[in-house]
């Protein structure tokens, strides 16, 4: 899986995204994706994650094996200290 | 279910009422049969995946109190709540009926100091 070409899957599909993509285990199929999306505002933490699965179900068959979810808007991101 | 260990949340399996009924009822009376349900993988003595247990070990830290029902008993009820709430993955917490989320969401709804808050809704 090439994190690069993730990134930008991801942002082709959720335009202001700012992606952070990790690899959880060495082996690159287990991620950690951080997203930070103002799509995600009022949004339930659950129906933030269901957006990004449902952008990456076809993946999630065949190149990535699992993955970690951390969405947030950028108000959330800011109070974070995530972004300035 | 005793409890070895000092913790001030509880959780036990819940008893069904109506066992015979089509699976959807089944799982409608289970996620109501308590405000906080969990289906898990295993019970809150014994959890039987990584995720349940963390998320088991969660809820104990906060004193919740909880029913759970272990998909890996019952097929039927594992299918049927994939399609209840269209979501792949076990566990699954629900607060009045709804889910809340799987291990990811309550993860990081317990780390931002939510997740006591949520389970009141």
């Amino acid at each position: 899986m090439n994190f690069e070409e993730l990134e930008l899957f991801l942002k082709s599909h959720i335009k202001d995204a700012q992606v952070t993509v990790s690899d959880l285990t060495g082996t690159r199929d287990h991620l950690g994706i951080q997203i930070i999306s103002d799509v995600f505002e009022g949004k339930a933490l659950l129906d933030q994650h269901r957006i990004v699965m449902d952008i990456l179900k076809e993946k999630l068959k065949s190149e990535i094996h699992a993955v970690q979810l951390k969405t947030m808007t950028t108000t959330k991101a800011r109070e974070r200290g995530l972004i300035s | 279910m005793s409890n070895p260990f000092n913790v001030i949340g509880q959780g036990e399996q819940a008893k069904e009422t109506n066992p015979n009924a089509d699976t959807q009822t089944r799982i409608k009376e289970l996620v109501t049969s308590s405000t906080i349900f969990l289906f898990m993988k295993g019970n809150p003595s014994m959890p039987q995946c990584g995720f349940s247990a963390n998320v088991v070990g969660i809820l104990n830290s906060i004193g919740a109190n909880y029913k759970t029902f272990d998909v890996l008993s019952d097929w039927d009820i594992r299918d049927g709540v994939k399609q209840f709430s269209n979501w792949p993955t076990f566990p699954q917490l629900y607060v009045n009926g709804k889910l809340i989320g799987g291990n990811d969401v309550i993860s990081e709804l317990y780390d931002n100091g939510e997740l006591e808050e949520t389970l009141k809704a």
